[in-house]
């Protein structure tokens, strides 16, 4: 029991240091000067990708559900918000007509009816977060009531994924098609312009990821979060036991849809374009790799995870704009191999070579079983 | 004079046309008894005044030698001679209308003064020289070219060509132009004053499937009094409409077959890899690529090499490329698959990686800049039905799909290494215990379904492109037939690409509208993801306690 | 494995995330700051990966082959100019980000870059906020008009209407029928709105001769359409609008080419397709087809001669294959407008955005296609209109050419007769012209 309590406050130095530093310092350096604008809005871009990959670990870290499809809940948090924003800037675009520009050049001159909603901002931000909730819950109403779990629902979802990203990407859809939805003007009457509203932005990101984390961090340690992980360990032996293991599951899998939209919505004032790109299988593989590399199962991992990588690749595709595939699939490869628990498995087991001076051979991965290979993914 | 022309033009035409048959076919240089006519006419071109009618009178004509006096007025080599012309040969000596030389009285071969000038071609006639000249292609020696000028006459809608036609296609002896050729006449007879021509010709139309004929017979229904004539132009246009109809229906199921077989060849190596032995090798698509850039390889060292077998590239190429992504697949397997056994996640992510390290080296070392072009045998396709081509290199993909399929199922039902493979895959621990060395099939098998990707590619390369992209297109749809298709057996495999190639290209048509592509596909994917909500281990799932057992575990 | 948290360890905490964080952050920034004083930092911003690599990667290349001869002449206002290389790959937000790290963090005074429409239209609100300038080297759509970008590509007006003048007229086949197909996004999207208001308002083609088709980017499968087109042109009447862009262009031109759809019975008239793209297909059945461009690299002008046996020798000293190495419109552009800049801040003497464009009015520079101007008003350009044959040989062939150069529509007299731009003389942009007065666009409302 003190032995749990002391290791909490362990990461709860991190935790604290952490937030110090996003919460707090950053935003103030801005406004002193130190840290260009720039780079506090690559950081909000940053911030919100973490708070989709939170999301990501809580069903996948925790509870074992690998879903290759989170990408589209956070699009339809970005278009929710994207399309309120186009609406509030109607008339300033360039075709200077009351419609969005995209659909001038799609000969549309009439508002699509369901674009209508989204002129009210409650309803915009509303839809963003409660909308992916709710796909998410009825994909998993589908499919978790017929026990269907493992690879299956991974390539299911990749499969539902790959369809809304070829949908998206229709003009037909009244949605801007491959060109997205973009040149946002104001959000909220706060015109996206002006430096202080990205700050605001910024800071609104970081406590919505702060709380975001709270609140996972609550459900991990809740009686929840232990029939999560027993899901993740043995489904049947809970079924068995009397649970409801479905029920959990379309539980959690909404809540992740609904930080997932979460992030979408805090994502595209930020980086002032959304487009059907941020949708489909690619960039929900991704999301995977933010959350193993960084360590799955950890929280911090999901946010390390996203953030670092990320932040790798918008700087190495300025330095290295040749070869930083080479260095990033590299990186997969390494710490992978590695520290198959990511880079917060590089931490702890420096402080178990450190405190106990393990040999750093012996502390490298397990030896890899051969048999009986598992489908436990 | 005009008069007299119009009646000699008429006579030449009749003698003309019994002494055509002996005329050999396609005759349009080689001189043939050029008659007195066609001098007297030719003699007219050099004056100002009569140039015109002449230009008209020699249209009608369908004499061979009209082709070479036209064509020596039009390029500036006709020059007077005596009461008549001559064609300035390429010798720089003047050759008569049947081509023989013109001799002096002292028998020496004539050539133009010094300073004359050519027969002047007048501005305003220059245009009908060159329809003229057009309309005589039917009887040039390509056959394509002949084919070609055939089809523009049936479509300018100049009756005054019908005689042209009808001459060139008593001569025709190649089937596929008499056909061009009946089918213009006909278009052009479907012109005519009389109505029982028009029903003839309508009725003539239908009979050849004449599909380019179909607006014209439409718009002629419209306007056509006489009701016989109304009833054969309907039953033209009823039957070329079934026609197009069936065969659209047989282009669409070809379609269907050769997208299956594009689907199969892809996902046949991930059908082994990851289908029997469970790892998800997200570098599967830049297998593929490493195949297709074999075969880029592979041709432009012909390309400088050895230029005279262009074409033999292709032959080497394909078994290159399976050794090539066998070998990378062996060495993947060596050094690092083998770490990640039963972590399917770490397999995941380091594949992704190895994926984009593959990719963007193709790309740092071949540019993005690169095609290959197929060797000549696979260039167009075998014509099935009028107006519907089967690509030959599409053939050849499904014909190499289905034997890769057989090569594999023998390796593994009848080859001793193919038992082993199997036997490990079903029960690696009694495998192991019956003294088989389970890590070298392991090492052998990824680098076979590598290979197998590896070949795909090549193939592949002839009908897409060759970019350090392609494997990321790819890798989506393999992952799919081979979910689709259950995983562990090949067969579901086949059926899985089978389905979703024909179920893809009858769709599209079935939706149509700009967007029948996407709409077809993202159906086949709702299909795909209701059959697998109803059947998640596929089409045809592996049974035995061991592989339900993992099913569950998942 | 027990820690107790002290005031000291947060502190520490803090302090090391913090450094991680600055030097991530500052490091670049500092290693920048060094050489800011020497030269002038120009942006290129090209898709050197993904999709549009194929059409993009070369343009990268001639931008900078313009920027070392500029630098080999002695630079601009005496300094050195440096290019920054960014990669987008072919991603529309990578290229808002990068658009933005070019403006801000980097301080360029020009960026060069863009391809697709879709590319524009994600960097120009980042362009219109920061006050950046862009000059933008590739055929579009119009319908644009914006005061921090020089669009040197053709409008409409100077590539898809004397394109399908050309195939009505008896030279170009007498053409009735159209089939219009694209990549899905906005170029195509609107040039096909342009001209089938063309077609059918001023040439009077009826509706059912003109049909419409759009697949995504990266599209690999045109059986169904190519067999469609062949139906559509079975009579010998139609020609084939093709507007698809980046690698989609091979497997079409491929599947033409097996379906034995040859250009003397259904042409194809292209608009984002070159001799770039051509050189990694077979060119022989592809014989006939045609193009529509401002430049061909078969013109025999002396200053195109000069140009590409310059590239030639570019090529060679950088490792492109002979084969690769061939000059289109957009390369043509974009060699242009580098000069043009170049020019420009030597006749403003300054750097300064606002100092360059007014330099930039009414510009005149030598072009490979002769002489070339920036229109004293609308950020576009003059240019001639060539229209061009393939040839058996990779290249090709110019079957008609514009008497002289045509002067810039951005916003189409087809679709909107009244609307013009001018941003000189402190205009405000787009207007509509309403009983001879302007009424400026950015003023409505």
């Amino acid at each position: 029991m003190t032995a749990g309590v002391r290791t909490r406050d362990a990461q709860l130095l991190w935790v604290a240091a952490g937030g110090a530093v996003f919460v707090v310092i950053l935003p103030l350096a801005n406004l002193a000067g130190f840290v260009s604008d720039y780079y506090l809005n690559l950081f909000g871009k940053y911030l919100a990708l973490a708070v989709l990959a939170l999301g990501m670990d809580l069903i996948w870290g925790y509870m074992g559900v690998l879903s290759l499809g989170q990408a589209i809940f956070f699009g339809i948090g970005a278009y929710s918000i994207g399309m309120h924003m186009l609406l509030e800037g109607s008339g300033k675009g360039v075709y200077g007509e009351p419609v969005p520009d995209f659909m001038v050049w799609n000969q549309v001159y009439q508002l699509p009816l369901f674009w209508k909603p989204y002129k009210f901002a409650p309803v915009a931000l509303a839809a963003a977060v409660l909308l992916p909730a709710a796909l998410a819950a009825l994909i998993g109403l589908l499919t978790f009531r017929r026990r269907l779990r493992g690879t299956y629902f991974a390539i299911l979802t990749q499969a539902i994924a790959f369809a809304v990203w070829l949908m998206f990407n229709r003009n037909e859809m009244r949605l801007g098609g491959t060109n997205g939805l973009t040149d946002f003007k104001s959000i909220l009457g706060f015109s996206l312009s002006a430096p202080a509203t990205l700050r605001g932005l910024y800071l609104i990101t970081a406590l919505a990821l702060a709380a975001a984390l709270v609140l996972a961090r609550w459900l991990v340690r809740s009686k929840t979060g232990l029939v999560l992980q027993a899901i993740r360990d043995n489904e049947r032996r809970l079924e068995f036991l009397g649970y409801d293991t479905s029920g959990y599951k379309i539980f959690v899998f909404a809540i992740s849809g609904a930080l997932a939209g979460l992030a979408g919505m805090l994502y595209a004032p930020q980086v002032g374009i959304i487009t059907p790109s941020q949708i489909g299988v690619l960039p929900s593989l991704e999301i995977v790799i933010w959350v193993a590399f960084g360590g799955r199962g950890t929280l911090w991992g999901a946010l390390l995870g996203a953030v670092s990588i990320n932040w790798l690749r918008s700087v190495l595709t300025g330095t290295y704009p040749r070869l930083w595939p080479i260095i990033l699939g590299g990186l997969f490869v390494t710490v992978i191999m590695l520290f198959p628990e990511g880079l917060l498995g590089i931490g702890s087991r420096l402080q178990a070579v450190l405190a106990r001076r393990v040999p750093l051979a012996r502390a490298a991965a397990p030896a890899a079983q051969a048999y009986p290979p598992s489908d436990k993914i | 004079m005009a008069l007299r022309t119009e009646v000699v033009s008429r006579v030449a035409v009749g003698l003309l046309v019994c002494a055509g048959g002996l005329l050999p076919r396609g005759a349009a240089a080689a001189p043939g008894a050029a008659g007195p006519d066609i001098r007297v006419i030719a003699g007219q071109l050099a004056e100002p005044a009569t140039q015109a009618t002449a230009i008209a009178a020699l249209g009608g004509l369908t004499d061979p030698a009209v082709e070479p006096l036209l064509r020596a007025l039009k390029d500036g080599a006709l020059y007077r001679w005596n009461t008549g012309v001559a064609v300035l040969g390429d010798d720089g000596a003047l050759r008569d209308l049947a081509g023989r030389p013109v001799l002096d009285s002292r028998g020496q071969a004539v050539v133009p003064r010094e300073g004359q000038e050519a027969v002047a071609l007048e501005e305003a006639s220059f245009g009908r020289v060159q329809a003229i000249l057009e309309r005589l292609q039917v009887f040039t020696g390509d056959p394509e070219a002949r084919r070609s000028a055939a089809f523009k006459l049936g479509s300018l809608r100049d009756v005054t060509a019908v005689p042209v036609l009808a001459k060139a296609l008593e001569q025709e002896r190649d089937a596929r132009t008499r056909t061009v050729l009946e089918e213009a006449l006909a278009k052009l007879r479907l012109l005519a004053p009389v109505a029982a021509t028009r029903a003839d010709a309508a009725r003539a139309l239908g009979r050849l499937r004449s599909e380019s004929a179909l607006a014209e017979l439409r718009t002629v229904l419209e306007r056509e009094a006489d009701p016989t004539t109304r009833q054969s132009v309907q039953a033209a246009v009823q039957s070329i409409d079934s026609f197009v109809f069936h065969r659209s229906v047989v282009g669409y199921l070809f379609n269907g077959v050769s997208l299956g077989a594009v689907l199969l060849i892809m996902s046949l190596g991930l059908a082994v890899t990851f289908g029997l032995m469970g790892i998800i090798n997200m570098a599967h698509g830049e297998m593929l690529m490493i195949g297709s850039y074999t075969a880029w390889v592979v041709q432009e060292l012909f390309a400088t090499h050895f230029v005279a077998h262009l074409d033999y590239y292709f032959v080497i190429a394909l078994p290159l490329s399976f050794l090539t992504a066998g070998l990378v697949g062996l060495a993947l397997e060596l050094g690092i698959i083998r770490f990640l056994y039963g972590r399917p996640l770490e397999t995941l992510i380091v594949t992704w990686g190895i994926g984009m390290i593959f990719s963007q080296s193709a790309r740092l070392y071949f540019g993005d800049q690169t095609s290959v072009n197929p060797p000549t045998w696979f260039r167009g396709g075998v014509e099935v039905l009028r107006g519907l081509i089967f690509p030959w290199s599409r053939i050849f993909i499904v014909v190499l799909a289905l034997g890769a399929l057989a090569a594999l199922y023998l390796l593994l039902r009848y080859t001793y290494a193919g038992l082993r493979v199997q036997a490990v895959m079903q029960n690696r621990s009694m495998a192991a215990c019956l003294g088989i060395s389970t890590r070298r099939i392991d090492a052998l098998t990824f680098a076979l379904g590598t290979g197998l990707a590896g070949i795909g590619g090549c193939a592949l390369a002839l009908i897409g492109t060759v970019d350090p992209e392609v494997g990321k297109t790819y890798i989506v749809d393999a992952f799919m037939v081979v979910v689709l298709g259950g995983v562990g057996k090949l067969v579901g495999a086949v059926v899985a690409s089978l389905g979703i190639g024909l179920a893809n290209k009858l769709l599209e048509p079935a939706i149509g509208g700009t967007a029948g592509a996407i709409y077809a596909k993202v159906a086949v994917l709702a299909i795909v993801i209701w059959f697998l909500q109803w059947k998640p281990t596929g089409l045809f799932p592996s049974r035995g306690r061991a592989a339900t057992e993992a099913a569950e575990a998942g | 494995m027990s820690v107790r948290v002290t005031r000291r360890d947060f502190l520490k905490g803090t302090a090391a995330v913090g450094a991680g964080l600055a030097a991530g952050v500052g490091f670049p920034a500092v290693i920048r700051a060094q050489g800011e004083k020497e030269a002038i930092k120009v942006g290129v911003l090209h898709s050197l990966s993904g999709t549009m690599a194929i059409s993009e990667a070369p343009i990268k290349e001639i931008v900078l082959m313009a920027i070392d001869e500029i630098n080999k002449t002695g630079g601009v206002l005496g300094r050195k100019v440096e290019p920054i290389v960014e990669d987008p790959a072919s991603n529309w937000d990578l290229f808002a980000e990068k658009s933005k790290k070019l403006l801000l963090q980097d301080k360029v005074a020009a960026v060069f870059g863009c391809w697709t429409s879709v590319s524009r239209k994600s960097v120009l609100p980042v362009f219109e906020k920061y006050n950046g300038l862009l000059f933008y080297p590739v055929q579009y759509e119009g319908e644009e008009c914006s005061k921090n970008v020089i669009y040197t590509g053709a409008t409409i007006n100077q590539q898809a209407t004397p394109a399908i003048d050309y195939l009505m007229s008896p030279e170009g086949g007498g053409k009735r029928k159209f089939y219009l197909l694209g990549s899905d996004y906005v170029y195509p999207r609107t040039t096909n709105k342009i001209l089938r208001l063309y077609l059918t308002k001023v040439k009077k083609v009826p509706e059912s001769d003109i049909a419409e088709e759009y697949t995504p980017f990266h599209h690999q499968d045109y059986q169904t359409i190519v067999g469609k087109i062949k139906s559509f042109g079975a009579a010998g009447d139609a020609a084939v609008i093709n507007t698809i862009n980046g690698d989609s262009n091979v497997p079409f031109f491929k599947e033409l080419a097996n379906q034995g759809l040859t250009a003397d019975r259904t042409p194809t008239m292209s608009f984002s397709f070159a001799e770039v793209e051509l050189q990694t297909l077979d060119v022989k059945p592809l014989v006939g087809h045609l193009a529509s461009w401002n430049y061909f690299m078969s013109l025999r002008t002396p200053e195109n001669l000069r140009w590409v046996k310059a590239y030639k020798a570019w090529c060679a000293k950088h490792g492109t294959p002979d084969k690769q190495c061939v000059t289109d419109d957009p390369m043509m552009h974009a060699y242009v407008h580098v000069h043009l800049w170049a020019k420009a801040v030597a006749k403003a003497e300054s750097t300064d955005v606002d100092a360059v464009l007014r330099a930039l009015e009414g510009l005149e520079i030598d072009s490979p296609v002769g002489k070339y101007k920036v229109d004293p008003k609308n950020h576009h350009t003059w240019k001639p209109v060539y229209i061009g044959k393939i040839r058996s040989d990779g290249q090709f062939e110019v079957v008609w050419k514009s008497k002289g150069w045509v002067h810039p529509e951005p916003w189409s007299t087809v679709t909107y007769p009244s609307r013009e731009c001018d941003w000189s003389n402190g205009g405000k942009g787009t207007y509509d012209l309403v009983e001879g007065k302007h009424v400026w666009l950015s003023e409505r409302k």
